[in-house]
């Protein structure tokens, strides 16, 4: 894969923003992610309505996909209910295995289709994934009636 | 030896990839391998293959010949004496070893480890684990601004509770070496046994056992041209006497019934099951390879491209290198391009196939006593030149610019 593919104006721009990355006071979920093997780490903060994410933010230290992929998670998730995050989260992670490659399904990722062409290279798949497996972690159990 | 014709002895070395050579800064996570080496293991399995110290016909004598002569030439490599010499897979296995043996005899409630901040994750946790099993201790040495264990930091630390203390010979991350003398002997005065993690340094310079002082070293064979999977246990007679077997089976019995069992002698004591003659093999032929170029070559030419490598590196904008300035050091230099993840960093480097290292580098205590989560580092080998450094700068100065700054 190219340097150009991998670093997109996209990527570098969401990997520096600081629109969701800051300390909320009372968030309903706490969610810490971490990639032992590289040392990144995100703390995901949701705030739930129900089943809808009202509010969402991170605090985290890692390299620019990692970072770029979680800012980029929350501004897709932010109003969406659990059922509709964990759908996204489902398409983004077939997209980075490669089993989900239908323009309509990635149509749904927006920026986030940013990090298709990582699934080339293996040692970068965790970073990307980071954000959206925490997410995952921390929507378990969260069926929507909580 | 120029520069070509050191690397032409690598094979690895010598690939193209896009019309582009690769050039290697990671020899502090495994070095490259001479043709000798290589050729070496497979004439073993071409040529003498069977299981040795087993068997009486040619070949197994042949495998038992190859595998001991590795052990003696081993030996002679650091100043010891064979039986005192026990093949592990790795600098980590070693230290498991004593750990489970000396360490669970020795090593009680309110007893004392002492460790530097500096250690491998190798030479960290299994002192670690021990120390919670056992109630003990860990206690560790940490270093000054200047990167320094001081003697009151020594004499301190390292008191009469202290059964064991066990620190790295060269530092993986930051390549400095601790005060070596002083430690071994604040723990001979306190009466504690020393271990040595000499993995970074035993591929580098010439390290004799008697001149070291120290009561245990390990170090690992991939780490000096040799192949993956051995490794070498040092240690003193005596103590070696004193301690249990770690793993048990095959090979390391003197007698067994159906109670109870005796042991085999040093070293096969520490030798459970059939061993890898073929690594040996290899292992064989890289000491042979050190000891033709001459560990004195070797550590002067690393010299010359480590501080060429200083210097060249304190000359970029946005480069912050880690580490003290005004000392000696050895092997590697971790440092980060401001404002870009060591990551990000090596993904750069690598579309040019420059090589280097991103990480914790299994040092996570020391990463966070120096306030990093992570650091690029670069490490050196006898087949690095002053254009590698070169071909590192001309890419480094890219970096920032890919990543939209």
């Amino acid at each position: 894969m190219e340097l150009d593919e991998l670093y997109t104006q996209v990527i570098t721009e969401n990997s520096r923003s600081r629109e969701h990355r800051y300390q909320m006071q009372a968030p309903s979920v706490v969610k810490e992610g971490v990639n032992p093997s590289c040392g990144d780490e995100i703390t995901l903060q949701l705030e739930l309505d129900g089943d809808v994410i009202k509010d969402a933010a991170f605090i985290g230290d890692g390299c620019a996909i990692s970072q770029a992929s979680a800012n980029i998670m929350i501004d897709l998730i932010l109003g969406k209910t659990v059922e509709e995050a964990k759908a996204l989260s489902g398409t983004f992670m077939g997209m980075i295995k490669g089993e989900v490659t239908d323009e309509d399904s990635l149509e749904s990722l927006e920026d986030a289709q940013a990090f298709q062409g990582i699934s080339h290279m293996p040692s970068r798949v965790k970073c990307a994934v980071l954000g959206w497996h925490t997410l995952e972690e921390a929507l378990k159990g969260k069926d929507g009636n909580t | 030896m120029t520069d070509a014709e050191i690397r032409s002895l690598f094979p690895e070395l010598m690939n193209e990839r896009d019309g582009r050579r690769m050039v290697y800064l990671d020899s502090a996570a495994t070095s490259q391998r001479p043709s000798e080496v290589i050729e070496a293991v497979g004439s073993f399995y071409a040529n003498d293959n069977a299981n040795p110290h087993r068997g009486t016909y040619l070949e197994a004598e042949k495998a038992t010949e190859v595998y001991e002569e590795a052990r003696n030439r081993t030996a002679s490599f650091i100043g010891a004496e064979s039986r005192d010499v026990i093949f592990t897979r790795n600098t980590s296995e070693a230290m498991n070893l004593l750990a489970y043996t000396w360490g669970a005899e020795n090593v009680g409630a309110g007893d004392r480890v002492v460790i530097t901040i500096m250690e491998h994750h190798s030479n960290l946790l299994p002192w670690q684990r021990l120390c919670r099993m056992k109630g003990a201790e860990l206690v560790y040495l940490y270093l000054n601004d200047s990167f320094e264990i001081t003697d009151s930091e020594i004499e301190e630390k390292i008191n009469a509770d202290t059964k064991l203390v066990a620190f790295t010979h060269v530092s993986n991350v930051l390549g400095v070496m601790p005060p070596v003398g002083k430690i071994i002997s604040r723990a001979k005065e306190t009466g504690a046994v020393t271990v040595m993690d000499c993995a970074q340094s035993v591929p580098h310079m010439k390290v004799d056992v008697n001149e070291l002082g120290a009561d245990f070293i390990a170090f690992s064979g991939h780490k000096m041209f040799a192949p993956f999977g051995i490794g070498a246990l040092w240690g003193r007679d005596e103590l070696l006497e004193s301690m249990p077997p770690f793993l048990s089976g095959g090979d390391m019995i003197e007698y067994v019934r159906e109670q109870d069992a005796t042991w085999a002698p040093l070293p096969q004591k520490f030798e459970a099951g059939t061993q890898d003659p073929g690594a040996a093999a290899g292992l064989l032929a890289a000491i042979s390879f050190m000891e033709r170029i001459g560990m004195d070559v070797i550590a002067q030419r690393e010299r010359d491209v480590y501080d060429y490598a200083l210097s060249r590196l304190s000359e970029l904008d946005h480069v912050e290198v880690y580490g003290p300035a005004d000392r000696e050091r050895f092997g590697a230099i971790p440092f980060n391009v401001k404002d870009v993840h060591p990551h990000d960093t090596a993904t750069v480097l690598s579309a040019d196939r420059v090589c280097v290292r991103a990480g914790h580098h299994c040092a996570q205590p020391l990463l966070k006593s120096m306030g990093l989560n992570s650091c690029c580092r670069i490490s050196f080998s006898v087949y690095n030149s002053r254009e590698d450094v070169d071909l590192l700068c001309d890419s480094l100065k890219k970096v920032r610019g890919r990543l939209g700054l």
